[in-house]
């Protein structure tokens, strides 16, 4: 078990007559990414809340870096770094005011605290907006400066909540870098996404979580494996043709394809050879499409594929 | 972001020296004392209460009702109502730190603060300590203010530092039912009308602007209990001459009893807010 930095088991935790989390494990192994992966309101925040000390279970226990979330809060708090979905920086200070308060915090001298801000901001790429309120910084740049805080302490485990939301694709791939340099180093991160694809690409293993219980945990290739790899989606320009694009994709699978809506039709598929053939025989018949796409399944389809059921977004429960 | 992100985390020598850890909230308490500093001299309209308000009351006060309230000597009821309001608005302005750390909650700052090794108490600690420095904005204010319209204090210098000093220790304690308002309520705005409730009735229920000797008798012992008097009457025995002893001591046990009852409940709420 000290393999383990992250562990938790039987978390539960209600807010009046709502019920964030119903009995959920989570374990990482020490230098791995764990992924979260769960739509809005499944209990992903929640969660690491709790394994952050910043809320208490009402039953369940959860320990980190050896060190247990209830008995030893002061010990995990010096373990950990957190960075929340919400930026929580302070927005009346200067990106450098935000990192030196932080170091100062965690008891560096004031020069050793400036030098450490320089060094992050440096890392994250801010030392131009260095001495600018963070008020006036982009969305993106306001993320860096929160995760930035949360490692000024050079903490083993990170929590990243929602590290990417509402980021632009380039800047996403830039947080990803971010978090295998972080691995690199030897921390532990658990990261909760509303993307498979992100899960996908980072983590050593996925724990899906759904209205506040473990729906499935496997690695990456193994939950592929299960909600079926990569879908084909075709479009075709005639929506007259849908037939028989939905013929072609079943000789093609030897699966029946969904109607996406728009006239999109998608299907899983196995093996890497797929999409080749799809253009020729797309080509042979004739048919032009608008659309053409290898894809992993979006968390939609994965929970489609777990609880048989279309996830209905719930209403935000916890901010 | 450029390709700078995909170099490693660079290793400086820092190190964290061991500290008595006594010592330690106190220190992470002026951090983030400083940080509120910083805070208002970015946003310096936070210093209205402090500033501007004693100023219009004071004007107020002597001009418009000062004739008919002092009896036609305006200068006689400005000795009276200036120690007077400076215990009153020294209250009323601490409405602010319940809405600014509501505020802060709201946005999560606080999360940050709360996932670090450091005291519960230090971030709450830390705001007080940086009203410290508007209380005083506030007396000297009203004081220099008081000057210009013909105010003199009829003790000496220390008295009247002695005053400043009792009145800003009255306000950082009671500053502490503001903290604990703002961590209950659910907007700033709600803290805002919550403490006006209780600092309306608590500043004019007082013998801040008239005598309590003309009031009716039942409202003469609320006023008598009221903490503001008590205030008001050291205030104004250091400032213009009076007896200073007994309300002192009263002065002195309306401190620890809202230290010792709201700072545990500010800490408790603070750590039950989610």
């Amino acid at each position: 078990m000290t393999d383990l930095a992250i562990h938790a088991t039987g978390l539960t935790k209600s807010f009046g007559a709502t019920q964030a989390l119903a009995g959920v494990d989570l374990a990482a192994r020490r230098g791995t990414v764990l992924g979260v992966l769960g739509p809005n309101g499944a209990g992903k925040t929640t969660a690491v809340r709790i394994l952050a000390t910043l809320l208490r279970p009402d039953s369940g226990s959860a320990v980190i870096n050896g060190y247990d979330v209830l008995k030893q809060p002061e010990k995990v708090r010096a373990s950990v770094g957190l960075t929340g979905q919400f930026a929580s920086v302070d927005e009346d200070l200067t990106g450098t005011q935000n990192l030196v308060l932080i170091g100062q915090l965690l008891d560096l001298s004031a020069r050793d605290a400036k030098l450490r801000a320089g060094e992050l901001l440096e890392w994250f790429d801010l030392t131009e907006a260095a001495n600018r309120v963070a008020k006036n910084y982009s969305g993106g740049m306001r993320r860096r400066l929160d995760l930035a805080a949360s490692l000024v302490g050079r903490p083993s485990i990170i929590f990243l909540d929602e590290p990417t939301t509402g980021l632009d694709p380039a800047k996403r791939e830039d947080m990803w870098d971010v978090v295998r340099s972080l691995v690199d180093d030897g921390s532990t991160v658990l990261l909760t996404t509303q993307y498979l694809e992100e899960a996908d690409a980072l983590a050593d293993e996925i724990t899906v979580i759904d209205h506040g219980r473990v729906i499935a945990h496997d690695t990456p290739h193994g939950l592929k494996r299960v909600v079926g790899g990569q879908r084909l989606t075709v479009r075709p320009t005639d929506t007259g043709r849908q037939d028989d694009v939905a013929r072609l994709l079943r000789d093609i699978s030897g699966r029946a394809a969904e109607n996406e809506g728009r006239g999109a039709l998608t299907v899983a598929v196995d093996g890497d050879t797929v999409l080749p053939e799809v253009v020729s025989r797309l080509s042979a018949a004739g048919i032009g499409v608008d659309e053409l796409s290898l894809h992993l399944p979006s968390l939609d389809e994965v929970f489609f594929t777990l609880t048989g059921l279309r996830h209905d977004s719930p209403e935000e429960v916890v901010a | 972001m450029t390709a700078t992100l995909t170099v490693r985390e660079p290793r400086s020598a820092t190190s964290a020296g061991p500290r008595p850890p006594q010592f330690r909230t106190i220190r992470h308490a002026v951090v983030l004392a400083k940080r509120n500093l910083i805070k208002i001299t970015r946003t310096p309209e936070q210093l209205i209460d402090v500033t501007l308000q004693p100023i219009i009351f004071l004007l107020l006060f002597v001009y418009v009702f000062g004739g008919a309230l002092g009896g036609g000597d305006r200068h006689e009821y400005l000795q009276f109502l200036l120690p007077g309001l400076l215990g009153q608005t020294i209250a009323m302005s601490s409405i602010a730190i319940g809405q600014n750390m509501n505020a802060d909650i709201e946005k999560g700052v606080f999360d940050r603060f709360r996932s670090l090794p450091i005291a519960r108490s230090a971030p709450l600690v830390g705001s007080v300590l940086a009203e410290f420095f508007r209380y005083l904005l506030l007396c000297v204010i009203t004081i220099g203010f008081g000057y210009i319209m013909g105010f003199r204090i009829t003790t000496n210098p220390l008295h009247l530092l002695a005053a400043v000093g009792v009145a800003i220790c009255f306000a950082l304690s009671f500053a502490w039912i503001s903290v604990w308002v703002g961590m209950k309520v659910r907007t700033s705005g709600a803290v805002q009308g919550v403490m006006f409730l209780l600092v309306m009735p608590l500043s004019f229920g007082s013998n801040t602007f008239i005598s309590a000797s003309t009031m009716p008798g039942w409202l003469q012992a609320f006023v008598k209990v009221n903490p503001i008097t008590q205030v008001v009457d050291v205030v104004r025995g250091l400032m213009i001459g009076g007896p200073v002893a007994t309300p002192l001591g009263w002065t002195a046990l309306w401190i620890a009893g809202l230290l010792g009852v709201f700072f545990p409940l500010a800490m408790r709420g603070y750590q039950r807010r989610t």
